[in-house]
């Protein structure tokens, strides 16, 4: 597939900022009238909770459908989605703080001590952090491409305590968490796929090779 | 209900091929098929409201005030009946108000068996007169952290219970929810809860002048969303006790088995009494979050009923009998 012009890709850029804006300019907006229901608060930390769960997985989809798309350009907008992921992350961990338990930091230790829900979303959280603080181009040359890559592979283990975060807090019926679950454990098994075959024909490779030297 | 959808509209009575080059004569085509569709539409909704019998939002009367009722200002009408939980509809506690607007109400009759002198099925309308509606201003504290004022119009349980004549030898009331999967959707799915959801109590605390049967809210008869046409309020416990859509109460000399103490053992108990003390394993009950409220309040033992119904349990240790 052609790839698309820079031209395009940079003007695309603001329209896709505005889109992932979305869901928090509905949120505001329903907040100034009226339209968050009985309990606004309750509607705010699930809102913002799904959505992080839902940019995170955005993030990590990128590549495979990139590699099966050919749409080689997607990675240009990988680091814009994942820090919109950072940004709901962040306004879930704010309405819990905040709205929740009003900045009594010894009420939060307790929770994130006992309840382990809460210790999967703060594990969920404290992962996303340094891949937000290194996601600009002078952290990736400082670190060095393989080992950016490498820390940015927390990105995995982050969706997965958000996951298990979901499925903790829930009373019955589990078919919201596990679908993001099942979303997570299918982009996970495709990376998985993709890494044996290189491993195999790695191995193949050298093995011709060594057969063609004997 | 028997109500027909509009018939459709042929597609060719919209765009009639011989006249579709026409342009007028399309115009007047699709203005006319318009004009029949909103017919059909208004028809349909007209016929809705005017064949349907919708005890829902009729007035009660002769509603008699209690002294048992609190001074606290009674949540909105609007947030009572858009946000609870009622899993028969769905997990979601906006989703019920909507799912439930068309549940059967009528006829309904309540089966009491179990240890009775004579078993025995009530009718609705005969179980409404058993007794003065009386207006019982609650508060009500969900498990999950959120706690409204809510208006109900019930009488005593216990009045229910003389009717129902039980044997000296019964030590234990329980109640079951109908079970109308054809009208309620989450009960054609498994993986939600054991269906029909069952609760029950200690015959004292059956008998305690404070537990009601609620058949009404805000002087109106009980919205379905609300657990119509008959459900149970036991104030000082989580809310999950209050079981709606009441079809059989049973009497036994054992401990019934609760819907949510057989999906999570270690989260509900079979008493489930409000207790800031005893935290759900998942989450703190020390506080608690009034609809329409900002800051969160402490929440009160017994749900702020000690007075009345602390003695029903001196002596046992509530840690272990939540």
């Amino acid at each position: 597939m052609k790839p698309l012009p820079e031209k395009f890709i940079r003007a695309l850029k603001a329209p896709v900022f505005l889109l992932c804006l979305g869901p928090a300019f509905v949120l505001t907006w329903k907040g100034f009238h009226d339209g968050l229901g009985a309990n606004p608060i309750d509607v705010i930390t699930r809102t913002t909770g799904r959505w992080t769960l839902t940019f995170l997985l955005i993030t990590i989809s990128i590549t495979p459908v990139r590699k099966l798309s050919g749409l080689t350009w997607l990675i240009r907008f990988r680091r814009m989605l994942g820090l919109f992921a950072f940004f709901y992350g962040s306004l879930h961990l704010m309405t819990y703080v905040w709205l929740d338990k009003f900045f009594d930091v010894h009420a939060m230790l307790h929770d994130i001590a006992k309840r382990r829900f809460i210790t999967a979303g703060m594990t969920a959280w404290f992962l996303m952090l340094p891949l937000a603080i290194t996601s600009t181009k002078g952290w990736i040359r400082r670190m060095g491409g393989k080992r950016w890559q490498k820390l940015h592979r927390l990105i995995y283990f982050s969706a997965a305590a958000g996951v298990v975060h979901f499925i903790w807090l829930v009373k019955a019926d589990l078919r919201r968490p596990l679908t993001y679950g099942a979303v997570l454990a299918t982009l996970l098994s495709y990376r998985l796929i993709t890494w044996l075959v290189s491993r195999i024909r790695a191995r193949r490779a050298m093995a011709t090779q060594q057969t063609a030297r004997a | 209900m028997t109500i027909k959808k509009p018939s459709d509209i042929p597609s060719s009575e919209i765009t009639p091929k011989s006249t579709y080059l026409t342009r007028r004569k399309f115009i007047a085509g699709a203005a006319a098929a318009g004009a029949a569709l909103a017919g059909g539409f208004y028809l349909r909704d007209h016929l809705d409201t005017a064949t349907t019998v919708h005890a829902e939002g009729q007035k009660l009367s002769g509603i008699v005030k209690s002294k048992l009722s609190t001074s606290e200002t009674p949540t909105s009408f609007k947030d009572i009946t858009n946000y609870n939980n009622y899993y028969e509809f769905s997990t979601d506690k906006y989703e019920p108000n909507g799912l439930s607007k068309n549940f059967r109400t009528r006829p309904w009759t309540v089966a009491i068996d179990g240890m009775v002198k004579k078993p025995k099925k009530l009718d609705i309308d005969a179980i409404m007169k058993l007794a003065p509606l009386e207006e019982r201003i609650y508060r009500h504290r969900c498990v999950e952290g959120w706690s409204m004022v809510i208006p109900w119009v019930g009488f005593p349980l216990s009045a229910l219970i003389k009717a129902a004549d039980p044997l000296p030898s019964a030590k234990f009331v329980a109640f079951q929810t109908v079970l109308a999967p054809d009208q309620m959707p989450n009960q054609k799915r498994s993986g939600v809860l054991d269906w029909p959801y069952v609760e029950g109590l200690r015959m004292d605390e059956a008998m305690h002048p404070l537990a009601i049967m609620a058949v009404g809210l805000y002087d109106e008869v009980l919205p379905n969303v609300d657990g119509a046409p008959l459900r149970l309020v036991v104030p000082w416990k989580y809310g999950f006790k209050g079981i709606k859509a009441i079809v059989k109460i049973s009497f036994t000399d054992s401990m019934p088995p609760t819907t949510w103490n057989k999906m999570a053992p270690d989260e509900y108990g079979f008493y489930s009494n409000v207790n800031p003390q005893k935290d759900h394993p998942r989450w703190s009950q020390a506080s608690e979050r009034r609809i329409g409220e900002f800051r969160k309040r402490p929440t009160l033992m017994f749900n702020g009923y000690a007075d009345q119904v602390a003695s029903l349990y001196s002596g046992m240790d509530l840690q272990k009998n939540y």
